[in-house]
């Protein structure tokens, strides 16, 4: 399990604390994600404190996966700008970001070992033409200890649980030194063990400074676990405390025509009926 | 038993082969791994039938006795950047956008072939291999191509394989994820190349894919996938050329015989082995 006196010694780089110096991500007028004409992210604008954790909600299609790769560069944006701790994400100095994905976008098979895919995060450190050395095995098998794998370091991904899996990536983003991550819905088809030692770890990311984002489509886990929430749905339909954002009227604006579960005054859930846009 | 491995080795033009297998067998083994992983095949495929344009074009000018390797590898190159560039648009489909263009350079090359007279057996050279006529010269643009193709993929592996599996993480570690893109399908032409006298156009897909697929079904480590694939690819060769010694069939094609009949081996095995767990 997570060992709450881990050595701290994958602080992020550029870790401030919270609410000081520039905000750690900062997104203003994003448009991006074209396909078919429409703009799949429609002016997105949006500010993170160090530190903060948010989460970010929305139905299939609002943008969410479109959303976290343009902060990572990997999709152009047509216009605005996006800033990792005041500098722009496609400098070279900027601060490292760090992607945890879905678990389904993983190709499973694919033939490598837990600490393969831990060293991923540690290439910007080995730079070109130099393999990854003894400095950087030591920090991922660090890494592998802070997310509670500790002894795993050998493993083919292929044999990991689900809850090991999510746990994997975010080891990577440790090793990484990610001073900003992206989680892309890690709570889908983890059991109940898993989803809170995730939690746990990122607790202690926040106790670094580390910035998280998660996108998510558990309502309930969004609205109890989470002090701020997006609501996405091509714009920001919302922004701010969970009671501010899922009220019925936005809720209806961003999920359409889709049954949503209410228990005591709370959204609970929203059937995935995602046949017909 | 001794005089049956000895008694081709007393003429050059097997040692000379021998060696052309060996080589051809290890780099198309390295570099097929990739392909395998980032499931490439079609237009590994594409690139061999579509080098014959530029080999036609050369033989056409220079008789057979001409530079086909530099006529091939810029065939190649050229055809590798462009359906690179047409697939980066993503209105067509990759494999639809590789079927287009390679089509049509295998029929520019047949056409072109089929203007000089005796074109029908150099035809089926190119097309089927000629390892037995290979030359101390040849061997020399083979071996030397082929130690610079194993070079570059050593240098930039841990970069191939994040691109390949994880694009997203590649684009955190702002890695040129287009650049290595590119710098993969170059890589890929010129093994075609490489292995054109070999095993020939037609049968060289199976040098790149049947090794490598091998070991993806016996290795958890991508190093073990690798290592492999290089040993049945030289096996495959030596083997090959043995066969087609003393049982007097084509040798390109013996050799790609002998690598299925790996494949088709060890699948066999894998498939009982889960049976009985």
């Amino acid at each position: 399990m997570i060992t709450p006196t881990a050595p701290d010694t994958l602080a992020p780089a550029a870790a401030r604390p919270a609410a000081a110096g520039p905000a750690a991500l900062e997104l203003t007028n994003i448009s991006a994600g074209y396909s078919r004409g429409a703009a799949v992210l429609q002016g997105v604008s949006l500010t993170v404190r160090p530190g903060e954790r948010v989460a970010i909600v929305g139905p299939n299609g609002a943008g969410k996966s479109t959303l976290f790769k343009v902060i990572v560069g990997l999709m152009p944006h047509r216009s605005g700008d996006v800033l990792v701790h005041g500098h722009s994400h496609h400098a070279g100095d900027c601060p490292s970001i760090g992607y945890v994905p879905q678990r389904e976008a993983v190709d499973w098979r694919f033939p490598l070992t837990v600490l393969d895919v831990v060293l991923m995060g540690t290439i910007r450190e080995v730079g070109w033409l130099r393999w990854p050395g003894r400095k950087q095995r030591t920090e991922a098998e660090t890494a592998l200890e802070q997310v509670g794998l500790a002894g795993l370091a050998g493993r083919p991904i292929a044999d990991l649980s689900g809850g090991q899996q999510q746990r994997v990536f975010i080891a990577r983003a440790l090793a990484q030194r990610a001073d900003v991550l992206l989680l892309d819905e890690p709570f889908s088809g983890v059991d109940a063990e898993a989803f809170e030692s995730i939690f746990e770890i990122l607790d202690q990311l926040r106790a670094r400074g580390v910035t998280v984002l998660l996108s998510t489509h558990d309502l309930e886990t969004a609205t109890t676990r989470f002090d701020r929430l997006i609501l996405l749905h091509q714009r920001v339909v919302a922004d701010g405390p969970a009671g501010e954002v899922l009220t019925p009227e936005r809720l209806a604006a961003a999920y359409g025509g889709r049954l949503i579960v209410w228990k005591d005054g709370q959204p609970m859930s929203v059937s995935a009926d995602d046949c017909c846009p | 038993m001794l005089a049956f491995l000895f008694q081709p080795l007393q003429y050059a033009f097997m040692w000379r082969s021998l060696a052309a297998a060996t080589v051809v067998g290890v780099v198309c083994a390295v570099v097929g791994t990739f392909v395998v992983l980032r499931g490439m095949a079609f237009f590994g495929d594409a690139l061999s039938h579509a080098i014959l344009p530029g080999v036609a074009v050369t033989y056409i000018f220079a008789g057979t006795n001409g530079p086909l390797f530099w006529g091939a590898l810029v065939a190649a190159v050229l055809t590798a950047l462009g359906i690179g560039r047409v697939s980066q648009d993503q209105k067509l489909r990759e494999d639809t956008a590789i079927g287009v263009v390679f089509a049509g350079a295998l029929a520019l090359g047949v056409a072109l072939m089929s203007t000089v007279h005796s074109y029908t057996v150099d035809l089926s050279h190119i097309l089927f291999g000629n390892i037995l006529a290979i030359t101390n010269n040849d061997l020399l643009l083979i071996g030397g191509f082929g130690l610079a193709v194993l070079l570059i993929v050593t240098a930039l592996y841990k970069e191939f394989v994040v691109v390949a599996f994880d694009p997203v993480h590649a684009a955190t570690l702002r890695l040129p994820i287009e650049g290595l893109r590119y710098l993969l399908l170059v890589l890929v032409a010129v093994t075609v190349v490489v292995a054109l006298q070999t095993v020939g156009a037609g049968l060289m897909t199976a040098m790149l894919i049947t090794p490598a697929a091998t070991g993806y079904l016996l290795a958890r480590k991508l190093t073990h996938m690798m290592a492999i694939a290089v040993l049945i690819g030289v096996l495959s060769g030596v083997v090959g050329l043995y066969l087609s010694y003393y049982v007097a069939i084509a040798s390109g094609a013996a050799i790609v015989l002998v690598a299925t009949a790996c494949f088709v081996l060890v699948w066999s095995a894998t498939r009982l082995g889960q049976r009985e767990a």
